[in-house]
């Protein structure tokens, strides 16, 4: 039931913008959210509100951040080999 | 916006650091969501994982928990003439005496609504009364606090049934018979309620907590977060998905809830009473609340049928394959039980993905 689902801002217009959600065009609600938003902004969101501003930054850094664990269990390991 | 969170490499990477630093006993891990079954069972995370790994669901589908009274409130709602919407889920659920979707065969005005705004706009173009059923965790309720104070019409109200997740990760680590080495907690819950929630969790019960998204990537990083919790001995509260789940969480929708709801007492099917894990709404937004406008009087009722082993699915003490009823008595199309009613609910996930693969 919490399922959220990440749209591009297509268009807005006060608390309302028109989403692209995986190729359908939807209208969400923003009074759930504090940040301003603009047309390109990518949202998450649930039953037709936004919960979250994504950003491309943050899925990168996300990215970055599975590597990073990886890499510091890799030094770890080679460690404990020498 | 294309990003690889389903990368076979960084997946084999991730595996490998579980299966590292996993101690050699049996670890239980509980998620809160069925989204996160799914992407488990979908994408046969388990079938990757160390033997001692053990996944649970704990109460992570609305539908699931929804008490027998309150689903015996909408029903009779429904029974005396109002229009009664509801998300899809729940109209199948089983009240005492039958559901809504049987209700709304027998002729009651029952609707299927994909958000509170159709509700409101269901409300808007008729004279008689429109009732949402308003159930759901935090991700959900924000929504149903902003069309209340957004002029809804007069002849719209609400039957609350609101849930909140951290009593509930609570009630679960109270439980003598179960032991729990870590949680995945719910990342769009996350999104709104932040980080901090868990941070007193963690440290009162000396439990991991990692906060993970859905992707299969972000499901495998939550578990190694955990199991290197374990393996260092320092249990935590740790965000996972930062891409979709601030520190602070969403301040807009807190204050939303806030503004429009109070903390309450509540009863999840299968458990029992959770103190201050429900919401109910505030005397401002009495009015909208269907308990009031209507008489309603609905008994408490029957919340598991016999021999169901729902109430230990949704603990985290039992699986779907222990319960004798599970794809004999008790199937998605005949559910006998609420964990096999809902797409979210681990039994009805099970029954669909064929459970656990032995490989």
């Amino acid at each position: 039931m919490c399922l959220a689902i990440p749209g591009e801002v297509l268009a807005v217009e006060e608390d309302r913008a028109t989403v692209d959600v995986g190729g359908v065009e939807q209208e969400v609600r923003l009074d759930t959210l504090s940040e301003d938003v603009a047309e390109g902004d990518y949202l998450l969101v649930h039953t037709g509100f936004a919960i979250q501003k994504l950003s491309s930054e943050e899925a990168e850094e996300t990215l970055s951040l599975f590597d990073e664990l990886i890499e510091t269990n890799k030094q770890l390991e080679e460690e404990r080999e020498v | 916006m294309k990003f690889k969170f389903k990368d076979r490499d960084r997946a084999e990477k991730l595996v490998r650091i579980i299966n590292q630093k996993v101690p050699d006993r049996r670890i239980k891990i509980v998620h809160v969501c069925g989204t996160h079954e799914v992407a488990i069972t979908e994408n046969g995370l388990r079938s990757l994982l160390p033997d001692q790994i053990d996944i649970r669901e704990g109460p992570g589908c609305p539908v699931c928990v929804t008490p027998t009274s309150d689903l015996d409130a909408a029903l009779q709602l429904a029974e005396s003439g109002a229009i009664v919407t509801a998300f899809g889920d729940m109209m199948n659920v089983p009240g005492t005496a039958k559901s809504l979707k049987e209700l709304k065969s027998e002729g009651a005005d029952v609707r299927l609504v994909y958000s509170v705004s159709e509700a409101i706009k269901t409300a808007k173009n008729t004279d008689k009364q429109v009732v949402f059923f308003s159930v759901g965790f935090e991700t959900t309720t924000p929504m149903t606090a902003a069309v209340l104070k957004d002029d809804p019409p007069e002849n719209f109200s609400i039957l609350p049934s609101n849930k909140l997740i951290p009593p509930a990760m609570e009630s679960l680590l109270e439980l003598p018979d179960n032991r729990i080495d870590g949680f995945i907690a719910p990342g769009h819950v996350s999104t709104i309620i932040g980080v901090e929630p868990y941070e007193k969790l963690a440290e009162d019960y000396e439990v991991p907590i990692a906060i993970g998204g859905f992707e299969p990537l972000d499901v495998l990083y939550a578990l190694a977060l955990i199991i290197n919790q374990i393996a260092e001995g320092e249990p935590k509260a740790e965000n996972g998905y930062r891409r979709a789940v601030n520190y602070e969480g969403n301040e807009k929708s807190k204050e939303l809830i806030n503004e429009v709801f109070d903390v309450t007492d509540s009863i999840w099917r299968g458990i029992g009473t959770i103190p201050d894990s429900g919401l109910t709404l505030n005397k401002e937004y009495e009015r909208w609340n269907a308990r009031e406008r209507f008489e309603i009087d609905p008994k408490e009722g029957v919340e598991t049928p016999p021999n169901c082993l729902c109430p230990q699915v949704i603990t985290a003490r039992a699986t779907p394959g222990e319960c004798d009823l599970f794809r004999e008595k008790c199937t998605p199309d005949s559910p006998y039980g609420p964990c096999m009613v809902g797409e979210e609910a681990m039994c009805n996930i099970w029954y669909r993905y064929g459970g656990r693969p032995k490989l």
